[in-house]
């Protein structure tokens, strides 16, 4: 490999791909070739670097300069300027949405600050199409070691030791869950790997996978030869198509290397890879409904016991651990069990990443070590809430999650602390509402999306969470009363006692959590009818205050449905009857004169 | 046998690992209820979804409630059935499944057999919270030549899809859609008619609500009876005396052959015939085809298939249609009982009280459902007027009984009429599995040795095992029989017969579990395999006390082939009682 003086990293994750980053690769390299650079400096494409909200993103090393929304037509400003000048180009460097500050380099950006990059060790710094870059990277040296120097055991040791938790949601001990399947005797084994990342607004798996592979790769090997299977198998959503390219790259350059296939690296050792394509519904991610999805059967869960490592795909004793967990394996290889033990809080180890969304400034992904607090993710990280409003709650887990609030900000983030605060850790979706926000809403929204993903296998699911969803639709619209809050309560708790699967078993959580913290909005929609954030179209009154209206009529020729009536130069009036609360008379008066109540 | 030692209730109970707590429950006397959970012993069907949540329990340690019906017992288990917690979610998860299921109990066709029905009274459900804002998941009506689908009432507890899957390997149900909208249906939702579908009717057998059911051909029947310018004859099918009189409360096995006649009669028909005389017919013809193929082979005729399968089950006949065409010309070609009592009634009997063919009405009672099918294959008609026009249940016979103010209880036993009534023992049999084969060996021995059988009872035929295999000696030379009831047993014999590895010479199958007592149109067996065996018991019992056991002995059946046929096999009786089988293909209808 030859030495180049300076690289210039260009994201190719989903998000800035779909920005049309790959435009900004193709000119950045013409731009090089013609002043005949193409020796000293790279062009690269890289995964996710995490800021997925100011992207497209490039980063120029050395000196860790992002240039962020970066546009195909500035690739030749950044090749004459920084390139051949040395001088950063000051109009595509992120200004700090508080302080105004100009912030160049990685170090300075607030969403670096506070980050530990376990899983997203490589991601935007190697290029995934290619092995050699994840080799120079350490790629495949924790398989060596586990192939040549541990036995199954000593690796599974390590694991369990390290403290690795599943990274899915579940949180069940990895190393645990790697000596049961070891334990089953069978003549069949297989590893699967759980790419079926579904949470809306999450994607932390696939920047993995599209950043990359070869460590999924490298950690399922090293599960097949712990647990004794020969074949690995990787669940992906079908609607993942770059990550499922990178992965086929990544799978047919290993096999090339001798990485994967019989006899790896000369040890005797025998482990494939194939990848399972699915069909991107929700509960595939549960791991007895993966397996029934991928053995071609409808994808439902089943009553665990028999657990996947006693009877999994096709009957045979089978390892399913998420992408995310399968990245954490080779540092602790690597790295020892010790290492790892040191970060985190007492039952939570290692890092976890994030996808923060919602209303927070700094939209992306960040891995940070286990009990950091809500507050440093979202304000310290996140660099707080957007237009700056006031925080309301953060949704952690997805929609099966629940609602943490003000009062849980201090809280360090771990799978218990989680659970306790109503909450779970889920896959690491985060999202941030503020005071604009409606929390009956809220929990609408994310049932919504359960009422849609329910397999209907079960009837409290199938059946409960619809009633649940109908229910706050109702009381959305101004028709609850009191007694709803005790059905939606009851209803939730059942649900939640008796669905087959975590599914159901989670997804009145932001129900719940919304009751617990936000009681007050409840009762507000069911008593005075009014939702205190303005979010609930039905309940809110559009009003013409006498005293501001002088008559102009801009608002009666605007509204759509003749609500407004009134005599030239005197005051106007609403109808509510008619009104449909299209909000057009608000935006089009002038005197301020017509109000929500 | 390991053991294991749990409380429930507070009570001890020790019971065999592997065994569950709902059946854990049952042994101390507590009935923890089930709803979706249906298991028929000794018979290898169980269906256990854990899906309708109604059979949940608190178990001590453990976060969320348990399903009883899929949860094992564990050494030291604590467990609760009736606390706050457990009866407030399974009532709770009722009225969910209630909240989106009609509520035209009044007039559906399961009102007082519907297990919904039964549960929420057994909750005591008196309302259903928030319907006034509930949507309905709603399906369109599906009606096939057997069976409706009225998905509405479908509470997904998915026992047809079982059955359908994994007992008969037919492959025409299963679910479709998700969430709230998920339903068993057909592969894109096409209508059954235009899938796989046998019309055995194991689905409608097991369904718990009014989702599943048979098509009523009562009103049809009731309009031929009170029109004067019909002769309407009535059959029976073996299996049905053995099961109707449950529908009066009768114990199962009870055998209710003179009342059934005796209701027949009252209802109104000109002639209570018995399918039994068809069966005896149809081991003439069986029969001597049996031989005929055996002896050729026996000689070196290459061009005779041997083993030889039955063919008098119409669900049967389906399957091989749709699922092993290149195979059919290894069924017998003799029709089955229906279908023959169906043929010599329109002509041999129609000539004998001298009535036109278009003014006889021929009613069949049958424990099935693809009989209603059957009757209307194209095949079984002669100028569009066919062999047999009315099919009904065994259901639907209880059902007319009753509109018709008759208690079965109370009449007085009567006889079938002559001729087409008379049968013989090897005739009863037919309604239950390994019947009709063992009603073959009783002729076909004598007939091939031209000895006197002297042991009648065959029980190395009879039994519930699926597959079951056994040598009979035919005075040296060793028949090989096999017999399979429901479809995933004959399919495994099928397979072995087209893959050339079959070494029997004869097959009988039957699509239903138990063969017809087990039938898709008898009464609910609700999950209680001790119903199906009453009924074969009973089935063994009138064979065992008719005076005449072997239907070549039947000297009507004598008189039928003297005055009419001339002999097993003859020309005419080729064309009168022996069939052609098609190749069927799946046709796609993108629905609408």
């Amino acid at each position: 490999m030859s030495q180049y003086r300076m690289q210039i990293m260009v994201c190719s994750g989903t998000g800035c791909s779909n920005l049309n980053s790959e435009a900004i690769f193709d000119n950045l390299q013409l731009e090089i070739e013609a002043f005949a650079l193409e020796n000293e400096i790279q062009v690269v494409r890289t995964g996710c670097f995490g800021l997925c909200g100011l992207g497209p993103v490039v980063r120029v090393m050395p000196g860790e300069v992002i240039y962020t929304r970066v546009t195909p037509d500035d690739a030749a400003e950044i090749v004459t300027e920084h390139v051949l000048k040395g001088r950063k180009v000051e109009r595509l460097l992120h200004k700090d949405p508080v302080s105004r500050k100009i912030l160049s380099t990685e170090p300075e950006l607030s969403p670096f600050k506070k980050q530990l990059r376990i899983v997203l060790r490589n991601c935007g710094i190697i290029d995934p199409e290619n092995i050699e870059e994840a080799i120079a990277a350490n790629g495949y040296e924790a398989l060596a070691k586990a192939l040549t120097e541990l036995t199954p055991d000593d690796a599974i040791k390590i694991i369990k030791d390290s403290g690795l938790r599943g990274r899915g949601g579940g949180g069940f001990p990895t190393g645990l869950k790697w000596e049961i399947a070891r334990n089953n005797q069978a003549e069949e084994k297989y590893v699967v790997c759980n790419a079926d990342e579904g949470d809306p607004g999450a994607f932390m798996d696939r920047s993995v996978l599209e950043g990359d592979p070869h460590a999924v790769l490298e950690a399922m090997a090293i599960c097949g030869y712990c647990i004794g299977a020969g074949k690995g198998l990787i669940y992906i959503r079908a609607e993942y198509p770059l990550a499922v390219a990178r992965l086929k790259t990544a799978i047919s350059q290993a096999r090339e290397y001798g990485l994967l296939g019989n006899n790896i690296m000369g040890t005797g050792f025998n482990f494939d890879i194939e990848i399972k394509y699915g069909a991107g519904a929700f509960v595939c991610g549960e791991e007895t409904a993966l397996i029934h999805s991928m053995e071609g059967l409808r994808g439902e869960p089943t009553v665990k016991p028999p657990f996947p490592a006693e009877s999994g795909f096709r009957g045979k004793p089978t390892n399913v651990n998420n992408v995310e967990t399968f990245a954490c394996i080779s540092p602790v290889i690597l790295k020892g069990a010790d290492w790892f033990r040191s970060i985190g809080t007492e039952k939570s180890k290692g890092t976890k990443v994030f996808a923060l969304a919602g209303k927070i400034n700094n939209v992306g992904l960040v891995e940070v070590p286990m009990g950091t607090t809500l507050r440093e993710v979202i304000f310290e990280i996140g660099g707080g809430i957007r237009d700056g409003k006031k925080f309301k709650a953060a949704q952690t887990g997805g929609p099966s999650g629940g609602c943490l609030t003000e009062k849980h900000l201090d809280t360090p983030i771990d799978f218990d602390n989680l659970v306790a605060a109503g909450s779970m850790m889920g896959s690491g979706g985060l999202i941030v509402m503020d005071e604009d926000d409606c929390m009956v809403s809220v929990a609408k929204f994310f049932l919504e999306f359960t009422v849609e993903e329910s397999c209907g296998k079960c009837s409290p699911c199938r059946i409960g969470n619809k009633r649940l969803h109908e229910l706050l639709e109702h009381i959305t619209k101004g028709k609850g009363t009191p007694a709803d809050l005790d059905r939606l309560r009851n209803m939730s708790k059942v649900i939640k006692d008796t669905s087959l699967c975590g599914l159901g078993q989670s997804s009145p959580n932001p129900v719940l959590s919304t009751l617990d913290n936000f009681i007050e909005e409840y009762v507000s929609h069911v008593t005075v009818k009014k939702c205190p954030a303005g979010q609930c179209r039905d309940l809110m009154e559009y009003f013409i205050i006498e005293a501001n209206c002088v008559g102009c009529t801009a608002c009666a020729r605007v509204c759509p449905v003749n609500a407004i009536t009134g005599v030239r130069k005197e005051p106007h009036v609403i109808n509510p009857e008619i009104c449909i609360k299209c909000g057009a008379c608000k935006e089009k008066c002038k005197f301020d004169a017509i109000i929500i109540h | 046998m390991e053991t294991i030692k749990l409380t429930i209730d507070n009570r001890a109970v020790e019971v065999p690992r592997g065994t569950t707590i709902n059946k854990a429950a049952r042994l101390l006397g507590i009935e923890i209820p089930v709803l979706c959970y249906m298991e028929l012993k000794d018979m290898n069907i169980e269906n256990k979804p854990a899906g309708c949540r109604i059979c949940v329990v608190e178990v001590d340690g453990r976060r969320n409630l348990a399903p009883s019906c899929a949860t094992n017992c564990e050494e030291g288990m604590v467990v609760r059935t009736h606390t706050t917690r457990v009866l407030n979610a399974r009532r709770t998860v009722m009225e969910f499944i209630l909240s989106d299921h009609p509520k035209d109990c009044l007039i559906c066709a399961k009102s007082g057999t519907c297990e919904l029905q039964s549960m929420a009274h057994k909750l005591g459900i008196r309302e259903i919270p928030g319907q006034e804002i509930a949507a309905m998941s709603t399906y369109r009506l599906d009606t096939s030549p057997s069976i409706i689908r009225d998905l509405d009432k479908c509470i997904m507890c998915r026992r047809c899809e079982m059955m359908c899957n994994e007992i008969q390997t037919v492959g025409a149900l299963s679910a479709v859609n998700r969430g709230f909208m998920s339903a068993v249906a057909p592969a894109f939702e096409q209508n059954l008619e235009h899938s796989t579908c046998t019309y055995c009717g194991q689905c409608v057998a097991v369904c718990p609500t009014g989702a599943l059911t048979e098509v009523d051909h009562t009103p049809d029947v009731l309009r031929a009876l009170a029109d004067p310018s019909k002769t309407v004859i009535v059959q029976t099918a073996p299996a049905v005396r053995a099961a109707l009189g449950e529908e009066f409360g009768m114990e199962p096995g009870t055998l209710v052959t003179g009342k059934m006649v005796s209701a027949l009669r009252s209802l109104g028909f000109d002639y209570v015939f018995d399918t039994d005389f068809a069966a005896d017919l149809t081991i003439m013809e069986e029969g001597t085809e049996l031989l005929d193929r055996l002896n050729r082979h026996l000689s070196g005729d290459k061009t005779a298939r041997l083993p030889i399968l039955t063919s008098c089950c119409p669900g049967w006949v389906n399957f091989f249609e749709y699922y092993f065409p290149d195979l059919k010309d290894v069924p017998s070609t003799a029709k089955s009982p229906q279908q023959m009592f169906g043929a010599i009634a329109n002509t041999y009997f129609a000539d004998k009280i001298g009535v036109n063919r278009k003014d006889l009405v021929v009613v069949s009672i049958m424990p099935c459902l693809a009989k209603k099918y059957e009757c209307q294959r194209g095949e079984f008609s002669t100028d569009n007027n066919p062999d047999v026009d009315f099919s009904i249940s065994t259901r639907e016979l209880a059902a007319f009984i009753k509109q018709a103010n008759i208690d079965l209880n109370n009449l007085e036993d009567d006889d079938f009429d002559s001729p087409l009534g008379e049968s013989t023992g090897a005739g009863v049999i037919f309604g239950t599995t390994g019947g009709v084969i063992e009603a073959a060996v009783r002729t076909a021995y004598e007939l091939q040795t031209g000895k006197k059988l002297e042991r009648l009872d065959f029980n190395e035929l009879r039994g519930l095992e699926g597959v079951r295999e056994a040598t009979i000696d035919f005075d040296g030379l060793p028949i090989r029989i096999g017999i399979a009831h429901g479809l995933g047993n004959a399919r495994k014999l099928l397979d072995d017969v087209r893959s050339g590895k079959s070494q029997f010479h004869a097959i009988e199958v039957m699509a239903c579990p138990g063969g017809c007592i087990g039938g898709g149109g008898q009464p609910l067996h609700h999950g209680n395999s001790e119903i199906i065996k009453a009924r074969v018991a009973a089935i063994y019992a009138e064979d065992k006390k008719k005076p005449l056991r072997k239907s070549h002995e039947n000297p009507f059946i004598i008189k039928l082939y003297e005055e009419f046929l001339g002999s097993p096999n003859s020309e005419k009786a080729h064309h009168l009682l022996h069939t052609h089988y098609f190749e069927r293909k799946k046709k796609i209808v993108v629905k609408h």
